[in-house]
């Protein structure tokens, strides 16, 4: 078979590059992660004519090859690294038709890389209702380039493009302008120095560290004696080159692309008069939130429901259906609940990237940001980290990732330390079972009810914690950082179906199998522990409460078997042993073996109940029921009364309890300190105002 | 008083006078904020900040500290 073309798709964000991958590749694609670090990797494959196949990169969205951002530098390490395995054979630049004066600046800049280049120019369709026209010929000379008109809406355009891909060893390669001009004494010393490495190359090099931070990786050694400017003075020469390559462009543009000014419609505008209001700009987007929260807690009850009946039904008919015995009981007790507690939350966590990906689409999203970065900025955060905290109710994990595009490092920080405060998907199970279990099931007037209340609540304790602290961090961390803040707002566009569904389906996997793996593992040593013991008290339980009670049903003494199995298992001694941490709380051993394995991720908590309490039971009783059943040993009252359920919700609210949001924010801040600020400072909290809350109220 | 892209009232237009400000950042340049460029005010957030402008064709946000750094010449 021949070799794949290798083919990195480069643009703006905004400039429908996603759409063009998208296109390109269909659902033959793959996300993932550069190896070392969290930014998003999608690749595919292509399929072209006479059988060839292309691999397609689509790369972090870049304004320019002079990176200020994680994703940008991804962006110029592959880009200058021959070696590299995703070093491009042929470099598409996605450009958009209203745009072009400023994606072309990037699009100069690869062209100095001395890659063969596709220019495309996308949006095609909207050319006639903005007036615009272009000549493409001239601009295909003038750029040394080829370019492929594209309407990724209308799927237009997308065959030349794959024929260009093919015949990539005839595309032009030399630069299409000189923009190192500007300091001819300076790049001549340069060029002296290393006689065999291309300029440009030396320069962006040299500049990197300038707008970023500083990188590891290996470079062309800097001879000792060659004279490094200062950072300003390289600062300097980088305005001078832009200035440079602008000039450049405006020329060919002159020539090339005429827009008729009356022809373009002022839909944009008359958006933007309403959606970014002072009042209506607000209202709108709270409503939009308000929607958002129905239907991941009202809309998706129903296939919640719907999957809960499916995996009991499941674990039933496994029962039945195979001999009894303990590869089964893992089976039936371990595995299927395991998987359902993941499964469980796949409508809600595809609803909020649903949402979330409609209003990116659509250019809203940028709104919101402009819309909130004053208010946000008070606690330290930016207009940006609205969407990490929005995205947050889902989960953590795509939350912290969302970060990314936060130039200002503090305020970055900032936003991935408090994220976790965000009442995600994960607590919903702990919240509403023990909202059902202590608060009355009565209504206040007509509408509310105490319990819908409650939950409301937490979200708002979950939101107030995560502001507060961050207010509190802006105030004690003290990191020099750069005032960035400079956002684009796009055209508003229809989402493109195609690309939603994509987005959604890509996500929810990556959250079903990142979660998932962990909580199965869990579910899987929690069975183990609570189905073994260490000394004959397990081992014999039977005989020992046989011998005990001697007037019981059957029945009765399996409920007895069972319980008294539990409490002598290597969890029930787990449990006892940090019992005397978690009574001054209202606890007792039993909901402190939950917090322990609930530590991994919070959803196990209820998992880790059904299993305490049904293990080796055949009853029908549904795990809340069950629960409410419980006495305290302190009190001879209910054990989850009004004090342990506030203690607990309270608990759960605050805690960190996730490792997997722990290892995302030791991969996106590069190091440990900052998850472990993050643990202990949550846990503390969370243990001192479950210890408040249970001593006041009981 | 230096006339900055800060004073710009809603609607009104202007040119960008020589940037001399090292505290601007780069990427504000790339996205079209060059002297001689037009910019013109379209809405600003509660508070005046951020900015919402046009420069040069493009469509940015920015926040006051910053636009209080480009010069500008009213046209």
């Amino acid at each position: 078979m021949a070799k794949q073309i290798k083919v990195s798709l480069i643009g703006n964000p905004n400039t429908g590059k996603t759409s063009v991958f998208n296109l390109l590749t269909g659902l033959n694609q793959q996300v993932g992660n550069y190896p070392g670090i969290t930014v998003e990797k999608k690749e595919g494959v292509c399929k072209l004519p006479r059988g060839v196949k292309a691999h397609i990169l689509d790369l972090p969205g870049t304004y320019s090859l002079n990176a200020s951002s994680l994703d940008e530098n991804v962006v110029i390490e592959i880009l200058l690294n021959k070696k590299d395995k995703d070093f491009p054979d042929v470099a598409i630049v996605v450009s958009d038709v209203e745009n072009l004066k400023r994606n072309l600046l990037l699009f100069t800049q690869i062209k100095d890389l001395e890659i063969p280049t596709i220019l495309v120019i996308n949006m095609a369709d909207r050319m006639k209702r903005k007036g615009i026209s272009l000549d493409i010929p001239l601009l295909e000379k003038e750029l040394n380039t080829k370019i492929a008109l594209v309407s990724a809406r209308k799927n237009e355009g997308i065959d030349e493009l794959k024929k260009l891909i093919l015949s990539y060893t005839s595309l032009p390669t030399k630069p299409c302008v000189n923009a190192l001009t500007f300091a001819p004494e300076y790049f001549d010393r340069l060029k002296q120095a290393f006689p065999n490495q291309s300029l440009y190359k030396l320069w962006l090099v040299i500049t990197q560290d300038v707008n970023f931070r500083k990188i590891d990786k290996q470079k062309p050694s800097v001879a000792p004696d060659f004279e490094i400017k200062s950072e300003s003075e390289l600062k300097r020469f980088q305005q001078k080159e832009t200035i440079k390559r602008y000039q450049f462009i405006n020329e060919v543009l002159k020539k090339g692309l005429v827009v008729d000014e009356k022809a373009a419609t002022g839909m944009r505008a008359k958006l933007d008069r309403v959606l970014t209001h002072k009042f209506w700009g607000y209202f709108i987007f709270f409503a939009i939130l308000l929607l958002i929260f129905q239907a991941i807690y009202d809309w998706s009850s129903y296939p919640m429901d719907l999957i809960d009946e499916g995996f009991a039904w499941l674990s039933e008919a496994t029962r039945s259906a195979l001999p009894s015995g303990p590869f089964v009981d893992l089976i039936t007790e371990g595995i299927i609940p395991g998987l359902g507690g993941i499964v469980i939350f796949i409508p809600q966590i595809a609803f909020l990237f649903l949402f979330i990906s409609i209003l990116e689409e659509s250019g809203y999203m940028s709104r919101v940001v402009f819309l909130m970065d004053r208010v946000m900025r008070r606690f330290g955060l930016s207009g940006k980290s609205v969407v990490p905290l929005v995205s947050g109710t889902a989960c953590a994990i795509p939350a912290v990732m969302a970060t990314r595009n936060i130039e200002n490092w503090k305020e970055r920080l900032i936003t991935i330390l408090v994220v976790p405060f965000t009442t995600c998907s994960a607590r919903l199970p702990v919240y509403l079972i023990i909202i059902a279990l202590v608060i009355p099931d009565e209504k206040i007037g007509w509408i509310f009810s105490y319990q819908s209340l409650t939950l409301m609540l937490l979200y708002f304790i979950g939101f107030g914690a995560a502001v507060g602290s961050a207010w509190l961090l802006n105030k004690m961390l003290k990191i020099k950082s750069k005032n960035y803040f400079v956002i684009e707002m796009p055209g508003y566009k229809i989402p493109l179906f195609k690309n939603v569904v994509i987005n959604v389906v890509e996500k929810t996997k990556a959250f079903v199998f990142g979660a998932g793996k962990i909580i199965l593992a869990i579910s899987i040593v929690l069975w183990v522990l609570a189905s073994f013991g260490p000394n004959e008290n397990f081992n014999n339980a039977e005989e020992i409460i046989a011998a005990k009670y001697t007037d019981l049903s059957q029945e009765e003494l399996d409920q007895k078997t069972a319980s008294y199995k539990l409490e002598y298992s290597f969890i029930g001694y787990a449990g006892k042993a940090i019992e005397p941490i978690v009574a001054p709380l209202g606890y007792d051993w039993k909901i402190g073996i939950g917090i322990i394995s609930s530590f991994a991720a919070r959803e196990v908590f209820v998992g880790t109940l059904a299993t305490i309490y049904s293990v080796g039971s055949d009853e029908e009783e549904t795990i809340k029921n069950r629960m409410a059943a419980e006495i305290s040993p302190v009190t001879g009252g209910p054990l989850f009364n009004l004090a342990s359920g506030i203690s607990l919700l309270l608990f759960y609210a605050f805690a960190m309890q996730c490792m997997s949001t722990l290892a995302i924010v030791k991969r996106e801040t590069n190091s440990w300190k900052w998850p472990m600020v993050q643990l202990i400072f949550m846990s503390i909290l969370a243990y001192s105002v479950a210890l408040i809350a249970y001593q006041v109220l009981k | 008083m230096k006339l900055t892209i800060a004073n710009l009232k809603k609607g009104q237009r202007a040119l960008i006078k020589e940037i001399t400000s090292d505290i601007i950042p780069l990427k504000l340049l790339e996205m079209g904020c060059l002297p001689g460029n037009e910019v013109q005010l379209l809405q600003t957030a509660p508070f005046q900040c951020p900015m919402y402008l046009t420069i040069n064709g493009s469509h940015l946000a920015i926040r006051k500290e910053i636009a209080s750094q480009i010069e500008i010449e009213i046209i």
